[in-house]
């Protein structure tokens, strides 16, 4: 009880700190904190088009979060989880456009499986292999494959084979027979809502009730231990970095597939980065990094009503999720004065055990 | 068509241009990691700078006075980098990507609170280009040697300064020493942590020189996001370059080539711009894997010194 307790406690308290110290930086900017805060949340969940788009923007991050939080149980930093995204969402648009004469749910499925399949060789193969074989860092090689991902998908639709007919920089609409329907129509929201619940279920079943999950998390807690228990340290290694470019490479699909239809020439979604936040702020379990996403998601979607409203400009938001970055971070310092408080209140013996994760 | 490419002083002269802002960078990510603190918030260091140059120039109407704002903010920026990593212990990849996203909001926040949605004004002075009589009147690489940003000349002497103090002096040893072995660094009576803080804070600074040139140096503005991307360009530059400042720089103008010929090349037929700007990226995947000589990263780097262990 008291872990889980602890759990919450530390990504609770940077939230709150995080926004206290937002609430200074409107009061010394000239802002009533009070009245942005107030816009910020009904814009994120004050009407139904506000909550089912707060929602919809949530499922792109709960995807990728997953995935970069499969890489940290494994004790690995997916940081290149925007380019695994760009590669799923470039096959699912186009098997979503070339491919014909299927009936829906199969040509959905079969879209989103090669996009799925598609992320994951991203993420496996080379900066997995490169890890596994020459130890080389996968923060790089993750962050690099991100770049050429992004390059990639540009050249695909600037002029190359993906473009379609005419001068906008953008790929042909997918077929109607591979759209994933919306819960309500005219939001964002649409029934990939439900693919990102069940992934933070079957992401939660593999990591905790399969033989595969717990040695991919004793690679993470220790590298040698698992290496002397037997287990083949490069093999999970390429399976970790495979099954986080999987989930990175379904958000987006169920993305290009629910929401934008067709793939445009933007340079980036931003899923991928805000994707690590989401992890971190979720201490990596798959049912916090729904709630969390959902944070993340409110903090943009409420953040551009904020501005309108109150004049306090959107991008405070990116500065108090950096400020959540720092503290969750420094966590060895909340622990201190946790601990102090603890020790304080309770006196007796701590227990400090804490996760390893993603420290 | 290629050749006459090539032969086209203009070319060169933008190689250089494109190139300073990532040896910058990556002159000061080599600092930093040679110490053990893996840096990857160069891009968001590079904005601090950019930012705080234009508004002390904005403020004191002179430009000069905008780079030492702004060196004094990148400064200030890694020394809260260094003390969350090097003090408190914490994960310094995941502090490096909250300092990026802190810096990219902080900036345009303030940004839009001090100058309006309408952006900077366009008074703001910026550092003055120079022409070398003797450099630039050289044929063929006169123009790109001969007339370029004060920032340009100022990034070749850091370079070589910077090799020296690494390679030849007692600090460059003492720094260099605690990202290799801490340990041993410390039994030796090194202080780990001060030589820490030292390379994480030139680091800083010199990545906020990175972000001043584009901000003083090649605009006299700032725009959101204006270092788009190039703290990692220089975060691989630094890895290509084998984590040595004549390296980085070497990389840097190789990366800066390819970026110069990519706007050389736009517009061209049969030659995708998005292809060349690949490049830097594909190249240090394969010398991080040992393809083009193997590339090694300090062996301390990233990992906290704690003494106590």
């Amino acid at each position: 009880m008291r872990k889980y307790v602890r759990g919450v406690l530390t990504p609770l308290v940077s939230v709150i700190v995080a926004l206290l110290i937002g609430t200074v930086v409107m009061l010394a900017t000239g802002h009533n904190p009070f009245q942005a805060y107030g816009a910020l949340l009904s814009g994120a969940f004050g009407s139904t088009y506000a909550l089912s788009n707060t929602i919809a923007g949530a499922i792109p991050l709960i995807l990728s979060g997953l995935g970069v939080a499969i890489g940290f149980k494994a004790g690995l930093f997916n940081i290149g989880a925007e380019g695994q995204y760009w590669i799923g969402s470039m096959v699912a648009v186009w098997v979503g456009y070339s491919v014909t004469g299927l009936p829906p749910l199969l040509h959905i499925t079969l879209a989103i499986a090669l996009a799925m399949l598609a992320g994951g060789l991203w993420a496996g193969v080379i900066p997995g292999l490169a890890k596994a074989l020459v130890g080389a860092h996968e923060v790089i090689t993750t962050m690099m494959m991100s770049y050429i991902a992004i390059f990639l998908t540009q050249f695909m639709v600037e002029n190359g084979p993906m473009m379609e007919k005419g001068f906008t920089p953008q790929s042909p609409l997918i077929r109607s027979s591979v759209m994933i329907p919306k819960i309500i129509p005219r939001t964002q929201l649409s029934w990939g809502l439900l693919i990102a619940v069940a992934a933070a279920f079957v992401v939660y079943w593999l990591l905790f009730k399969t033989t595969v999950g717990f040695r991919l998390r004793a690679v993470g807690l220790n590298v040698r231990a698992a290496k002397y228990a037997g287990i083949n340290v490069p093999l999970y290694t390429v399976l970790a970095l495979f099954f986080s470019g999987l989930l990175a490479g379904l958000a987006g699909a169920v993305q290009m597939l629910g929401v934008q239809q067709r793939l445009y020439d933007s340079f980036n979604s931003g899923y991928g980065f805000t994707a690590i936040v989401v992890a971190l702020l979720a201490n990596n379990n798959p049912f916090g990094v729904i709630l969390s996403a959902i944070f993340f998601s409110a903090l943009a979607t409420g953040g551009q009503s904020m501005q309108l409203v109150s004049g306090v400009p959107a991008q405070l938001t990116d500065v108090v999720s950096g400020i959540i970055i720092f503290l969750i971070a420094a966590k060895k310092l909340m622990q201190i004065v946790q601990t102090k408080i603890a020790q304080t209140k309770w006196s007796k013996h701590q227990n400090l055990g804490s996760e390893k994760g993603a420290q | 068509m290629f050749w006459h490419i090539l032969s086209q002083p203009e070319l060169w002269a933008a190689t250089l241009a494109m190139a300073t802002p990532l040896a910058l960078p990556a002159l000061g990510g080599t600092f930093s990691e040679r110490s053990g603190v893996t840096n990857i918030a160069m891009e968001g260091i590079m904005l601090i700078g950019a930012f705080f140059g234009v508004y002390f120039a904005y403020l004191t109407n002179n430009a000069w006075l905008g780079l030492v704002g702004a060196l004094v903010a990148g400064a200030l920026i890694s020394l809260i980098f260094a003390w969350i990593t090097v003090s408190i212990g914490a994960n310094q990849v995941v502090v490096g990507m909250g300092i990026n996203i802190f810096a990219a909001g902080l900036t345009t926040f303030m940004l839009n609170t001090i100058f309006g949605y309408g952006g900077t004004p366009p008074s703001i002075p910026h550092l003055p280009n120079l022409n070398i009589p003797g450099l630039s009147r050289i044929p063929f690489v006169g123009p790109a040697l001969g007339q370029q940003n004060v920032v340009v000349y100022i990034m070749l002497l850091l370079v070589l300064a910077g090799h020296y103090f690494l390679f030849h002096t007692n600090l460059g040893l003492r720094l260099r020493a605690v990202g290799e072995n801490p340990q041993a660094a410390d039994t030796a009576g090194l202080n780990v942590w001060n030589l820490r803080y030292l390379g994480v804070i030139i680091g800083g600074i010199l990545s906020s020189l990175g972000g001043v040139y584009l901000s003083l140096g090649l605009l006299n503005s700032f725009e959101p996001n204006m270092s788009s991307g190039r703290g990692y360009i220089a975060l691989a530059a630094m890895i290509f370059g084998k984590w040595t400042p004549l390296g980085s720089l070497g990389a840097a103008l190789l990366f800066g080539f390819a970026t110069a010929l990519s706007i050389y090349l736009k517009g061209t037929p049969h030659v995708s711009t998005n292809i060349v700007q690949m490049l830097p990226y594909a190249l240090t995947i394969l010398a991080l894997t040992g393809l083009v000589g193997r590339s090694t990263m300090p062996a301390a780097d990233g990992t906290p010194y704690d003494p106590r262990k």
